[in-house]
């Protein structure tokens, strides 16, 4: 393949498409899928031939479209119509009236100037929605792969990533460590084979931003992957990706054979000297995983505990070789900077953190789903413009980001700017991108208990601080929480916090305590509310109150 | 082990079939044992759940000590050792699905079933399992129902389908 056949298979689709009078897409992510989308677009095609449409209309699935709560969700190219719930019925009334006829099904319609839509700027997720996940030719057609060419072709590998750390893009897993100086230090690494790995073992409960990016746009990946590899000269590549997301895992294999059957991965790319191969590795349910040595480890077939750093990966990692790690979202970066420009993506966003970030909201919020704001952007108008403010009008009293190794930032904080910086100083963590929700109903030592339970399930046991610090936390947290703990059981609890914190191997260890530790400061009241009753506490009505399983 | 230098190609004395299969996915991964993570989600694709002499079996295929591949199988929670329900209903306890009631539907089908999460009642006939996030926390509280999900659930009607389940085997049965 050369930059002109690249180019008239992008000219040859952009036709086959304006032939169709129409195209109905339908979201085929797993949020929309779990309610019946798949009906939905039976519904579609069987109604289009009754109708003589199935000629120049086309039916086809793509990404998440974001609002995930309202599924299963419809859009109709032409005029970009958006319908909601759209079950059998209402997909045979859209082809009836709306295709048909030219009315709008006014039931299902979704306003789209709605602040959902309108405060969110989309990067990562711009193909999401837009085109089939399942056709490298509908990527191809929107400018897919023109970043790889323009890389391979104009640039050499130390302008690649100089053009990257002018960007200011950060590490999206949620450590925030600036991307551009990780592939220079792999670059400089003096090693005969060297391998870049994508991250995709999305661990934290509450997220699935990632996994939404490699169902919705698989390719944006491997294109990403792949002017890593040709930066920093590494020629085989490895995306660790969670057993629990069939689809996504699906969808990257045919993209893997899509792009290798056209010559985009392989040997000699657009004709250069560059060869890239991708690999899927299929995780097993380790949430230690998503720790950089521990994910090594994983890939090379053994139990996924991490080690210590120094080494770091980028110096020794897989196979003791230098490995590039980095998440999927900041790969989804990637293209998109190489063909605009480092200049377009550090004006948006904040000077110290660029960019977009997408969070999967959720919880006890209106609007589910997944977004991308401009970093940034302050909290309240994440949750109150964009997530519609909390169901039924309940009193917000939390945002937990950073899954279990985040905290929760309370309602005095809600004008804070969404940065990696101003996260950190209130206690919690950008993270991978979990934003949940929590109203008056939800009991703060609960919620701590309940990441501290995670904690201790998915602590390996290598240290002793994470093995039996989380196992007392946890213990303490369910004291309290029962109403016999006293005073002193607190002073402890803080205590161990503070140790396990300092003393843990990996980053597991070290922020297991943060949920406690952020619920301590801002909701004190709460647990000493419970230490003074002397009868068993019982929370809120959906019974949160119960201790729950080992 | 010099006896056997073959293994692969001997299959199984048993005669089992299903070792066929194993053995090409495992000559797919050219009998590495960095590989034994992929090998392990292959046989329990073919068997169901990893007993100890498939275990057995995998590690003289990988040339792994058997103490490796049991200590990698026992480690990932995706690897069960026991054989699971003819229903698996999976219940979601991620933040979303917790902050939306999660504990309350794990009461009630844990009394239904009179067996806790993570295990399979007494007939053999249900296994619940616990998951740390399914990813469709728009839709929370979520289970998936023989690999089907379901959203927006309730302590009961989780246990209505548990409960249809139930019939529909009896139904058989008669």
């Amino acid at each position: 393949m050369t930059l002109e056949d690249l180019r008239e298979m992008a000219e040859k689709e952009k036709a086959r498409q304006q032939e169709r009078k129409n195209r109905i897409m339908y979201c085929s992510a797993a949020g929309c899928n779990s309610c019946g989308a798949d009906a939905t677009k039976a519904a579609l095609a069987k109604s289009l031939k009754e109708n003589g449409l199935e000629g120049n209309c086309e039916v086809l699935g793509t990404g998440c479209m974001g609002l995930c709560g309202e599924g299963p969700l419809v859009k109709l190219q032409s005029d970009e119509t958006l319908y909601q719930r759209v079950d059998e019925a209402a997909a045979k009334r859209i082809v009836d009236e709306h295709i048909g006829r030219g009315t709008k099904v006014k039931e299902n319609l979704v306003d789209t100037s709605a602040p959902f839509f309108a405060s969110q700027q989309k990067i990562v997720l711009e193909n999401c929605g837009k085109i089939n996940a399942e056709s490298i030719e509908e990527y191809v057609a929107v400018g897919g792969y023109d970043a790889l060419a323009k890389a391979l072709t104009e640039l050499q590998p130390i302008e690649v990533i100089e053009e990257i750390r002018k960007s200011g893009l950060r590490g999206r897993g949620g450590a925030g460590y600036p991307t551009g100086l990780k592939w220079g230090i792999v670059h400089k690494a003096k090693s005969e084979q060297k391998y870049v790995i994508c991250n995709a073992d999305e661990g934290d409960p509450g997220a699935f931003m990632d996994r939404s990016v490699l169902e919705g746009d698989p390719h944006r990946i491997l294109e990403g992957m792949a002017i890593a590899g040709y930066a920093i000269g590494a020629n085989q590549g490895f995306i660790y990706i969670r057993a629990e997301y069939p689809l996504a895992i699906e969808r990257l294999k045919l993209a893997i054979k899509q792009a290798e059957r056209l010559g985009l991965l392989g040997n000699r790319i657009f004709e250069s000297q560059f060869n890239f191969r991708i690999d899927l590795r299929i995780g097993a349910g380790a949430f230690v995983c998503g720790e950089e040595t521990a994910l090594l480890r994983s890939i090379e077939g053994r139990r996924g505990r991490p080690r210590p750093r120094p080494p770091y990966p980028s110096e020794k990692g897989l196979w003791g070789m230098p490995t590039l790690i980095n998440n999927v979202e900041t790969y989804a970066n990637i293209a998109p900077i190489i063909v605009r420009g480092s200049a377009w993506f550090a004006s948006i966003g904040t000077p110290k953190s660029a960019g977009t970030k997408v969070f999967a909201l959720a919880g006890n919020i209106k609007n589910t789903g997944l977004i991308e704001v401009p970093m940034g952007i302050p909290l309240r108008k994440v949750i109150f413009d964009i997530g519609g403010g909390t169901l039924d009008g309940t009193e917000f009293k939390a945002a937990q980001t950073g899954g279990p190794s985040g905290g929760c930032i309370p309602k005095e904080y809600l004008d804070l700017p969404v940065d990696y910086e101003s996260l950190a100083t209130v206690g919690s963590i950008m993270g991978s991108g979990g934003m949940i929700v929590m109203d008056s109903t939800s009991n703060m030592v609960e919620v701590a208990k309940y990441f501290m339970e995670f904690c201790k399930d998915e602590s390996c046991g290598k240290c002793i601080p994470c093995r039996v610090g989380t196992v007392h936390i946890h213990g303490l947290l369910d004291k309290i929480s029962k109403g016999k703990a006293t005073k002193d059981d607190l002073a402890l609890l803080e205590e161990l916090c503070a140790m396990v914190m300092k003393t843990s191997l990996c980053g597991l260890g070290q922020n297991a305590p943060n949920p406690v530790i952020s619920t301590l400061r801002y909701f004190h009241k709460e647990y000493e509310q419970v230490l003074t009753e002397p009868v068993i506490f019982v929370s809120s009505a959906n019974g949160k109150g119960e201790s729950t399983h080992s | 082990m010099s006896q056997q230098p073959t293994t692969v190609k001997a299959g199984h004395p048993s005669g089992d079939n299903r070792f066929k299969l194993l053995d090409r996915a495992i000559t797919k991964n050219h009998s590495r044992g960095d590989a034994l993570i992929e090998v392990l989600h292959a046989a329990q694709g073919i068997f169901g759940f990893l007993e100890n002499d498939l275990m057995v079996y995998i590690s003289r295929s990988l040339k792994l000590p058997l103490s490796t591949v049991f200590g990698v199988a026992t480690f990932y929670h995706f690897f069960r050792l026991k054989p699971k329900g003819e229903h698996t209903f999976v219940l979601c306890m991620g933040t979303a699905c917790y902050v939306k009631g999660a504990a309350g539907i794990q009461k009630s089908v844990e009394e239904h079933c009179k067996c806790k999460l993570g295990e399979t009642t007494s007939d053999n006939k249900i296994s619940l399992i616990q998951a740390r996030c399914v990813g469709s926390c728009g839709l929370a509280p979520v289970a998936v129902l023989d690999d089907n999900v379901a959203g927006k659930l309730t302590p009961e009607n989780a246990v209505q389908r548990i409960k249809q389940w139930q019939l529909a085997t009896e139904e058989v049965a008669a």
